[in-house]
C-alpha cells in the first residue's frame, strides 16, 4: 500500500474542479489508456488578461493521478498563462506534500497536461518528449530510459558514473544489479563493454589459490602438567555426549604418567563394547596428547594410590 | 466482518486460524528445543515436526510423508525445484513454463535465460486463460530437462490441466513441478497415482503462517539442495527448521481437509453471488480467466475505462480489501502480465479487480460488497475522460498514446 500523503488522500477522495468544462478555451489531453494513466485538462482562459479563470479536469488513473490532477487545477485557478508555465511537475508534488517516488510520474502528467493546454490557447502544436521505462532506482525516482539516456550521451561505462550522472543507485545501493543491467545492454549494443576485472591489488583468483603445502612434522613442544591434564580433561568432555548417546558415561578418575584411569559407568559398564569403548577413550587421548598413554578402569587403580 | 473491515484479498495471504495458533505457540515457549539436539527438549520438537510431515502428506495425497520438505514458502519451494533439476541433469539445456505463472518462476526463468544460457520456452495462454495444448506439445523435446507450470493462476483462479500435463512431460523424459500455492486446499490432490514430480505449496495462503511452505519431491527424484550446510530434512534444505511454522503448517493443513467440501460449495456459491451481482449492477464489465475452470474463491472482474489502484482505494475506503493487477498498485507501469498475455485489452486490463474469498467470508459481508460496488465504479467513471456523462465509453484520444 503506497503511502500518500494527508493531502492527496483530501484530493482523490474529495477532487477539486472535477469534471467537463465546456466553455474551455483551452485543451491539454495526455497520457493514454495503455501506459494506465490519462488527463484532460480543461481551461477557460480570458484572452484579454490571460488569467485562467476556470480549470477542470478528467483523468483515467491511479489515486496519485487524480489528486494530481485536481492539485493541478487549484494551483493554476487565477493565474495567468504564463505564471502558470512556470508550475512545474515537483511543485504540484510539493503542494500535495510529497508523492512516492513511483508516482512522481503522476505529477508529471499534470505538468504536461498544462503545457499542452497553454499550447492548445496559444494555437501552437505541443509534442511531447515524454518517455518512460521501468523505474530502476526507487530512491531517486530514475527508470531505465534515464539511465540509457546518461549512459549513451555521456559514454559511461561504470556503475559509479551513472551514480555521478544521475543519483541512480546513490543510496540504498539495492538497484546496483538493475543499473549494471541496463549498463551492460548499452555498452553491449554500442559495443564498448568494459575490459575484464582484474583483481583487486592485494587479493587473488581462484585460479591462483594453490593446496596447502603439507606441513613439517614439528616436534610436540613439552606440555606442562597442568596442560597434559588439562588437554586429558577436555577430550573426555569431547568424547561423552557420544557416550552418552548410547546410554552410559566416562569420567576421568586419576592420572598417572603414561597410565590414565578412567571409570564407565551406565549401560557400558560391563557391557561386552566396554572394552572397545576403552579403545576409542585411548586413541582419542594419544591424539590429543601427541604421546603414547594407556587407558585403564579405574578399578585397576593401584591400591593406596 | 472482522475489525478491519471485509478481507477479500485471500489469495495475497490469509488470516492465520487460531486452531492453527494455538498449535504453534508451545512451540516459541515451551517447546522450543532444536531437533537435532540428543535431549528430550529436541525430541518433543522432532516429534512435532514429523506429525506436520504427515497432516502435509495427508492434504496432498503422497505415498511418502518423507517426500515432504519444508521450506521458507512458495518463492523458496519454486525456486529449490527448478534449481536441483537443471543441476540435476546438466546436460540439458531447456526449460518450459507458461506466461502466466508468479515471478517466483518467470524471474527466476528470466534469469536462468539471461545469465545461464537456458533456453525458456513461455506457453501462452487464450483469451480465457487455458494453456496453448499445441504449443507445450511442441515444446517438449529430449533437451528439456524441467517444466514448472501452475495449477492455478493466482489472478484469475483458473486452473490447468496438470494431471494432463504431467504425463505429457513424463512421456517427453522432462520433470514436471507445479506451483500450487493457489490450489492445495481449494482442489483434492492424490500425488501418490499423479505423474506429478515436484510440487510447491505455501503456508500463508491456507491459514498458516507466512515464511512457512513446503515442496514435495516424489520418492526416487534426482535432488539436488539449493541450500547447504546441516543435515536437516535429510539435507535436502539445511537450515534449523522453522519448528513454529512447521507445526502451524500441519495444523493449516489438517484444517484444509476438513474444509475442502466447504470451499467448493459454501465459499463458491458466494463467489458466484457476488460476482453476478457485479455484473448485473455495473455496466462495461467482465469476467476475467475462465468462469467455468477455476478455483472456487476466486473471482476477478474487469471495469473498463478506470484504473484499478484508484477502486483499490475506494474500496478501502468503505472498508473493503481487495486486490489488482493494475499497474499502478505494483509501481510498474504495465497492467499485469497475466491480463496481458490473455489479452484483456488496455481499456480494461487497468481495471481488472480481484476478489477472493475464503472459509471465513461471510454472507453479510458479500452482501456489503454487493451494495458498495456499483456506486464506487459510478464515481471512478464520472471522472473518466474517456467515460462520457451519458454513462457510456466516449471518443478520447490524448497527445502520447
Ligand atoms: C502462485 C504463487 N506462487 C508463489 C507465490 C509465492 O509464495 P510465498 O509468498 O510463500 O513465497 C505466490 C504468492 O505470493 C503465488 O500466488
Ligand atoms: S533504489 Fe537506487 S539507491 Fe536506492
Amino acid at each position: 500500500m503506497w503511502n500518500y500523503t494527508d493531502k492527496v488522500k483530501e484530493h482523490f477522495f474529495n477532487p477539486k474542479n472535477a469534471g467537463a468544462l465546456d466553455e474551455a478555451n483551452a485543451v491539454g489531453e495526455v497520457g493514454s489508456i495503455t501506459c494506465g494513466d490519462a488527463l484532460k485538462l480543461m481551461m477557460k482562459v480570458n484572452p484579454d488578461s490571460q488569467v485562467i479563470e476556470d480549470a477542470k479536469f478528467q483523468t483515467f488513473g491511479c489515486g496519485s493521478a487524480i489528486a494530481s490532477s485536481s492539485a493541478l487545477t487549484e494551483m493554476i485557478i487565477g493565474k495567468t498563462v504564463d505564471e502558470a508555465l512556470a508550475v512545474t511537475n515537483r511543485d504540484i508534488a510539493e503542494y500535495l506534500g510529497g508523492l512516492p517516488p513511483e508516482k512522481m510520474h503522476c505529477s508529471v502528467m499534470g505538468a504536461e497536461a498544462l503545457r499542452a493546454a497553454i499550447a492548445n490557447f496559444k494555437g501552437e502544436e505541443w509534442v511531447d518528449d515524454h518517455e518512460e521505462g521501468e523505474l530502476v532506482c526507487k530512491c531517486f525516482g530514475i527508470d531505465a530510459a534515464m539511465i540509457e539516456r546518461a549512459v549513451t550521451v555521456n559514454s559511461l561505462t561504470t556503475l559509479e558514473e551513472v551514480t555521478h550522472y544521475t543519483k541512480a543507485g546513490g543510496s540504498c545501493q539495492t538497484c546496483h544489479e538493475k543499473i549494471e543491467e541496463v549498463l551492460e545492454a548499452v555498452l553491449a549494443k554500442t559495443g564498448a563493454l568494459a575490459p575484464p576485472k582484474s583483481h583487486a591489488p592485494g587479493t587473488v583468483g581462484l585460479d591462483a589459490i594453490k593446496p596447502l603445502a603439507p606441513k613439517a612434522e614439528a616436534a610436540p613442544a613439552k606440555l606442562t602438567n597442568v596442560q597434559r591434564m588439562q588437554k586429558i580433561m577436555f577430550a573426555i568432555e569431547e568424547l561423552r555426549p557420544q557416550i552418552q548417546r548410547d546410554g552410559g558415561d566416562v569420567e576421568l578418575v586419576d592420572i598417572d604418567g603414561k597410565d590414565i584411569y578412567v571409570r564407565l559407568t551406565g549401560a557400558c559398564s560391563g557391557c561386552s563394547q566396554s572394552a572397545g569403548t576403552m579403545m576409542g577413550v585411548q586413541a582419542k587421548l594419544v591424539e590429543a596428547l601427541g604421546e603414547f598413554v594407556r587407558v585403564k578402569p579405574a578399578s585397576l587403580l593401584p591400591v593406596g594410590a | 466482518m472482522t475489525a478491519q473491515g471485509i478481507y477479500l484479498d485471500n489469495n495475497a495471504t490469509t488470516r492465520v486460524d487460531p486452531e492453527v495458533l494455538a498449535e504453534m505457540l508451545p512451540l516459541f515457549t515451551e517447546q522450543f528445543g532444536n531437533p537435532s539436539s540428543m535431549h528430550g527438549f529436541g525430541a518433543a520438537v522432532g516429534g512435532k515436526i514429523e506429525w506436520a510431515r504427515k497432516q502435509v502428506q495427508a492434504l496432498l495425497g503422497a505415498a511418502h510423508d518423507s517426500e515432504i520438505v519444508f521450506t521458507s514458502g512458495g518463492t523458496e519451494s519454486d525456486n529449490t525445484a527448478i534449481l536441483s533439476v537443471l543441476e540435476a541433469y546438466p546436460k540439458k539445456k531447456s526449460i518450459v513454463t507458461s506466461v502466466v505463472e508468479h515471478p517466483a518462476v518467470l524471474a527466476l526463468c528470466d534469469y536462468l535465460e539471461k545469465k545461464r544460457g537456458y533456453t525458456v520456452h513461455r506457453i501462452g495462454v487464450d483469451n480465457r486463460g487455458n494453456l496453448d495444448l499445441d504449443a507445450y506439445k511442441a515444446a517438449l523435446g529430449p533437451d528439456v530437462a524441467i517444466v514448472s507450470i501452475m495449477w492455478a493462476n493466482n489472478e484469475t483462479g483458473t486452473i490447468f490441466p496438470i494431471e494432463e500435463l504431467a504425463q505429457l512431460a513424463k512421456a517427453a523424459g522432462a520433470v514436471f513441478h507445479t506451483d500450487a500455492v493457489q490450489a492445495v486446499g481449494k482442489i483434492p490432490m492424490t500425488l501418490a497415482t499423479s505423474a506429478v514430480d515436484m510440487l510447491s505449496l505455501s503456508g500463508h495462503k491456507l491459514h498458516a503462517p507466512k515464511g512457512i511452505g513446503a515442496l514435495y519431491v516424489k520418492r526416487g527424484l534426482r535432488f539436488r539442495p539449493m541450500l547447504r550446510g546441516g543435515h536437516q530434512e535429510r539435507s535436502r534444505r539445511a537450515g534449523t527448521e522453522n519448528a513454529p511454522g512447521i507445526v502451524g503448517l500441519g495444523a493449516a493443513a489438517q484444517l484444509a481437509l476438513m474444509h475442502m467440501t466447504d470451499e467448493n460449495t459454501r465459499v463458491k456459491a458466494l463467489r458466484d453471488k457476488l460476482e453476478q451481482a457485479i455484473l448485473a449492477a455495473v455496466p462495461n464489465c467482465f469476467v476475467t480467466g475462465n468462469p467455468a475452470n477455476r478455483l472456487p474463491n476466486t473471482c476477478n472482474v474487469a471495469f473498463e475505462y478506470i484504473e484499478g489502484e484508484a477502486i483499490l482505494l475506494l474500496l478501502n475506503e468503505a472498508g473493503i480489501a481487495a486486490s489488482s493487477g493494475s499497474a499502478c498498485t505494483s509501481g510498474s507501469l504495465e497492467p499485469s502480465h497475466v491480463m496481458r498475455a490473455m489479452g484483456v485489452p488496455y481499456t480494461a486490463a487497468h481495471g481488472a479487480t480481484r476478489f477472493s474469498l475464503s472459509r471465513e467470508t461471510t454472507e453479510e459481508e458479500i452482501d456489503r460488497v454487493i451494495a458498495v460496488v456499483p456506486g464506487i465504479i459510478a464515481k471512478l467513471r464520472s471522472l473518466s475522460p474517456y467515460w462520457s456523462q451519458a454513462g457510456a465509453p466516449k471518443e478520447f484520444a490524448p497527445v502520447y498514446s
